[in-house]
């Protein structure tokens, strides 16, 4: 059968290419218990709640050494009432931990944006504290892709 | 390698009361310490592991950095200004070192 | 045409994995690249006479809007710290000539416009082309009575990625009538075209006849070199070219030549044409 190098490159070479967990299920389900225990010791037993805590992340991360992310949270950020910190975990690093952010209310706005490593396609959570002990969360997967080629 | 060195974004003006933002950016390695070298040994960690921002004394902004921060760490945020002065900026080393930046602003 | 046997054995291989494989194509993006809102890169135009594609495009088309983002704005651009470090080198006395670049080329900003967008050059000393690396190299051993650098020295990618800088925005271009370049081109084209390794694998297999494909999860592009040192992401670094032709060839399976070969001088003469009309984007991010 003949097949053209364009069909083969087609065929073989493929196109999205994720990681898959395969017989690491096990290993999935201690990283969720890692990072659920984190997300716990941070706000002190509290289950967080969803809303007023955007986490932006990308679909699909072209490498997974550098992935920019940001988050954002409502609030008034007065003295009164205003994000105390937001972590950042990845449920499928070696390490879940990302970054703890710290706002005041001089930071005007409680958002931040920074760059992180995601070892393979996974869920990143981000979990904010407000000054009055409130706590919520957003979640996002990103997909890391495998690259093709090159240095 | 050279002393890592810090960027900063700071707009030169702003009115009294508006939110600005900051951008900053330093070169460092950020080394995990999840690497292995040509022998397996593993490469220790080195990273910036504190980043803080101050406005005329006072805490604005921090973030508490772990090993998943990426090569050359970026971090943007907001800051509101009441009144004209300086912000400061600190990164801490895991090698005790500690590399600062200042910048000035003017508040109208 | 690639034997039945040896797709069998990568389908199979693939497949063992358990990865999704399909073939699936994407269009490079029909957005402008305007770093910092106001310096207007090209990164599509006419291809020079000669050239197999009409339209040459810049590998900033293929990425994702989040590697594309980083390099619209200066400050964003990991790069810049580089190019930033490259000034501090200009700038700093070494050799036994007590001198700096500047001590000689004075503000990099005037005296290096568009002098990397013109390389590589002649050079008839040696008999060969010569390109920024290299020319440094000349610099240093020869004015300044310096240690040439190694291939990749953190300070050889600074130096040459902040003189690039000075040429950001302007359209790259060799001029084949300089010595012998003409031959060398030649030569490059036949090395361009010419498959290697154990999966049989030339130049132009990626990047003349699959751009637009994905090889695994890549984005293929044309392969032009406007960008070049790029900060890419991998690396969290910045990567000079004749890194990127080795690696591209390892990743054939095939044994690499040598940086500032013979050969791979010639693959950057053509490599070079092959993009002419691009703007510089040193440092580009790329993935």
């Amino acid at each position: 059968m003949q097949v053209t190098r364009r069909q083969a490159l087609g065929l073989s070479a493929g196109a999205m290419a994720f990681v898959a967990l395969g017989p690491g299920l096990k290993a999935a389900r201690a990283d969720e218990a890692a990072t659920q225990k984190m997300l716990m010791d941070f706000t002190g037993g509290k289950e967080p709640a969803s809303g007023k805590i955007t986490l932006t992340a990308p679909e699909i991360a072209e490498n997974g050494n550098t992935v920019p992310i940001t988050v954002a949270v409502e609030s008034e950020m007065t003295d009164a009432s205003y994000v105390e910190s937001v972590t950042v975990l990845a449920e499928g690093n070696p390490n879940p931990e990302v970054a703890t952010f710290h706002f005041s209310p001089l930071s005007g706005e409680a958002t931040a944006t920074t760059r992180m490593r995601l070892a393979k396609t996974q869920n990143v959570v981000a979990v904010a504290k407000m000054s009055d002990g409130s706590v919520f969360m957003d979640k996002k997967q990103v997909k890391v892709t495998i690259g093709g080629c090159g240095g | 390698m050279a002393a890592p060195k810090p960027r900063v974004k700071v707009p030169k003006s702003a009115s009294a009361g508006e939110v600005i933002t900051i951008k900053t950016l330093i070169s460092h390695k950020m080394e995990s310490g999840q690497r292995k070298d040509k022998d397996g040994k593993v490469i220790p960690r080195e990273i910036i592991n504190k980043f803080t921002c101050e406005f005329n004394g006072k805490p604005v902004f921090s973030c508490d950095v772990e090993p998943a921060i990426s090569a050359n760490p970026y971090f943007e945020f907001s800051a509101k200004v009441m009144e004209s002065g300086t912000f400061k900026f600190a990164w801490v080393d895991d090698n005790g070192e500690t590399y600062t930046h200042e910048q000035a602003i003017e508040v109208k | 045409m690639l034997s039945r046997k040896l797709i069998l054995t990568a389908a199979a291989a693939i497949a063992a994995t358990g990865m999704a494989v399909s073939a699936a194509w994407a269009e490079p993006v029909d957005e402008d690249l305007v770093i910092d809102g106001e310096k207007k890169m090209v990164t599509r135009t006419k291809a020079p006479e000669g050239h197999p594609f009409d339209e040459v495009m810049s590998g900033w088309l293929f990425r994702t809007p989040e590697t594309r983002q980083l390099e619209e704005d200066s400050f964003s651009n990991p790069g810049m710290l580089y190019v930033e470090r490259g000034e501090e080198i200009w700038n700093t006395v070494e050799g036994e000539a007590g001198k700096s670049c500047a001590s000689c080329h004075g503000d990099a900003s005037k005296t290096m416009a568009g002098v990397g967008a013109s390389y590589p050059k002649w050079d008839a000393q040696a008999k060969r082309p010569i390109n920024i690396e290299l020319q440094i190299d000349k610099c240093r051993t020869g004015a300044m009575k310096a240690e040439p650098y190694k291939f990749d020295a953190a300070d050889q990618k600074a130096l040459t990625t902040f003189i690039k800088y000075q040429s950001l925005g302007q359209p790259m271009h060799v001029d084949l009538s300089q010595g012998d370049l003409q031959s060398w081109w030649e030569k490059g084209k036949d090395l361009y075209y010419t498959r290697t390794g154990q999966l049989n694998l030339s130049c132009a297999s990626c990047h003349e006849e699959n751009n637009g494909q994905y090889i695994r999860a890549d984005h293929l592009s044309q392969g032009n070199v406007n960008g070049f040192p790029t900060y890419r992401l991998k690396q969290a670094n910045m990567v000079s070219l004749h890194n990127r032709f080795r690696g591209c060839i390892r990743d054939t399976r095939a044994s690499f030549p040598a940086a500032f070969s013979d050969d791979l001088m010639a693959l950057e003469v053509y490599v070079t044409w092959r993009g002419t009309g691009l703007s510089i984007e040193t440092p580009a991010v790329r993935q």
